[in-house]
């Protein structure tokens, strides 16, 4: 039988506040255990939460940039569960209203552009941390991440392969980032992965009984994840089996999923609306000042940069990759005048060495002016690309400015046709053999003529300026 | 609607109460008198009306995002009954 996997994604985001979502602590990453948890986040009694408009100006950022649509009244309610790292037994979440709803992404795999619906996203609260090690049988718990402002970002089950979750999922990171409401770092747990799996045979129309993989934190172990979940509901189905709805953990040393806990012993949240906290009302004139606080999208910057630069989709697609990328790119090829040279050079040279050295964009060595000076001589005539390799280097181990650098290696090339015709003639005398073979009619000839060129000018003369002279010469 | 005393007991469970059986009759039937006036509540038309969020007409005030609290463990912890390198210690809650 063939099946088809059904996907839906649930991510939780860590918005970008200074301070917590309901007190004023402080969101700040690594530090000394609860010393960042407040007699709000630790729930000592007859405290009251108070809403953080930063995080609700996130969320209604990320509402606009997915074009979906924000309610105006949105509602807290109490998600009830004991643990001891969630000290009010309630989590502070949105279940009925929630801020946004609906809204959809674009995601490209394998060249096929796909739109992935979303269900909605919501405000709502983190919980402690709890380690389990080292403390003589107890469990020792950490409350400094209590109360950090999540949007938790529920997809619908749109999405057929595990290559598919990831786009998605990347796509997604993206523009948390992009929009500047998420640092997206996902070793810290800033942007936290749940899937829901299922299978069904193709041509089905019900889905079938899906299982939720939970808390995957990097786009690799969503990918295996995926893809272990997968075989083994066909596996467990094709043996005449069933699939049981449950709740699942990945383990990346095993590559497997296990049950952490089946539907029987599923929560009962009881939700209902948090007393403590009035609805949220959003008004026209807030979200248009949010509106003008946000930054061209990746999509918007995509069809512009094909417009105005003259690169190609797939190219625009890989600079807008971030916002850092994106804005090098626009300076290096403001700076030069020359799109499609800067796109090949960020996304070529640039980028190679970058991942040779093992840094982002944002600590590139070469300032996109650098860049653009650079590309600037190769257009004029001055650098071959070979040359400006050399140059490229230089201004890497920041050995000066490009015109210093091709001065002081001697880097320019040839323009002075008279040095450059008695090389010519000096060559063609050492090789009568290939002046022969090529007026015999052997391409090959000619090209091994080019390349003596080359060397006895050190790389330095205009291949096609050789070209003319060397076709005049033996024409 | 009303409540089988099995109900009682599951939500008495979920709210870590513990109750004996004849707790769980007794409260039985005081929830039972509760649904009955929720019950005669619905009872009401509400066509058109919007459900309610809460009992006031006003909506929720918002701080500005500013860090405002400092570091006070120590106090937090003197009341704690375990502790150990700045972390609660609770009973273990995982095997």
């Amino acid at each position: 039988m063939k099946w088809e996997t059904v996907i839906g994604l649930e991510v939780h985001t860590q918005l970008a506040t200074r301070s917590k979502i309901f007190s004023g602590s402080s969101t700040a990453f690594g530090a000394a255990p609860n010393t960042q948890a407040s007699a709000v986040d630790i729930a000592l009694p007859g405290v009251l939460p108070v809403l953080n408009k930063g995080a609700v100006e996130c969320a209604i950022k990320f509402g606009l940039a997915i074009g979906a649509t924000l309610n105006r009244v949105n509602i807290f309610d109490r998600k009830n569960y004991f643990y001891p790292d969630l000290p009010k037994g309630y989590q502070i979440s949105q279940l009925a209203q929630p801020i946004v709803e609906g809204g959809a992404l674009k995601i490209v795999v394998d060249g096929e552009e796909k739109t992935v619906r979303l269900t909605r996203a919501h405000m709502e609260e983190d919980a402690g941390k709890s380690l389990h090690e080292d403390f003589h049988g107890m469990t020792g718990i950490d409350l400094n991440r209590a109360g950090t402002p999540l949007l938790e970002i529920v997809s619908e089950p749109d999405m057929r392969s595990s290559a598919e979750a990831v786009a998605y999922a990347k796509a997604l990171h993206t523009l948390v980032t992009w929009i500047g409401i998420c640092d997206g770092n996902m070793m810290e747990g800033s942007f936290r992965v749940d899937a829901n799996v299922s299978v069904r045979p193709v041509g089905q129309a019900e889905f079938g009984t899906r299982r939720e993989i939970k808390n995957l934190n990097s786009f690799k172990f969503l990918q295996q994840a995926i893809d272990y979940e997968v075989r083994w509901q066909i596996e467990t189905l094709e043996d005449g089996g069933r699939i049981e709805q449950a709740t699942v953990l990945f383990d990346p040393d095993s590559g497997e999923t296990r049950m952490m806990r089946s539907k029987e012993d599923a929560h009962d949240y009881r939700y209902f609306p948090d007393p403590d906290l009035l609805p949220v009302k959003l008004d026209d004139a807030w979200i248009a000042r949010v509106q003008d606080e946000l930054p061209e999208l990746p999509a918007a910057m995509q069809a512009r940069f094909v417009e105005a630069y003259g690169v190609s989709a797939y190219d625009a697609a890989v600079l807008t990759g971030s916002r850092a990328l994106a804005d090098y790119f626009e300076a290096a090829a403001q700076a030069c005048g020359q799109g499609k040279l800067a796109a090949n050079w960020v996304m070529g040279e640039l980028s190679a060495a970058l991942n040779r050295a093992d840094l982002g964009i944002e600590q590139s060595p070469v300032s996109a002016a650098q860049l653009g000076a650079l590309i600037n001589r190769i257009h004029d005539g001055t650098l071959s690309g070979k040359l400006a390799k050399q140059v490229f280097e230089g201004l890497w181990e920041g050995t000066g400015e490009v015109d210093a650098i091709i001065e002081a290696r001697g880097l320019k090339q040839m323009s002075d046709s008279g040095e450059l015709e008695k090389i010519i003639d000096e060559v063609l005398a050492a090789n009568p053999k290939s002046v022969e073979e090529f007026r015999a009619g052997k391409d090959k000839a000619f090209n091994a003529l080019v390349g003596q060129v080359m060397r006895a000018t050190k790389g330095r003369a205009n291949p096609a300026q050789v070209n003319d002279l060397l076709k005049a010469k033996l024409g | 609607m009303s409540l089988s005393q099995d109900d009682v007991k599951r939500i008495a469970r979920l709210a870590r109460i513990e109750i004996d059986d004849a707790q769980a009759a007794a409260t039985q039937g005081q929830l039972n008198t509760i649904f009955g006036l929720i019950a005669a509540m619905q009872a009401v038309d509400t066509t058109g009306v919007a459900p309610m969020a809460h009992a006031q007409e006003l909506s929720q005030r918002l701080r500005d995002d500013v860090v405002s609290e400092t570091d006070r463990r120590a106090a937090f912890q003197a009341v704690a009954p375990a502790v150990e390198d700045g972390l609660y210690l609770v009973p273990r809650v995982i095997e």
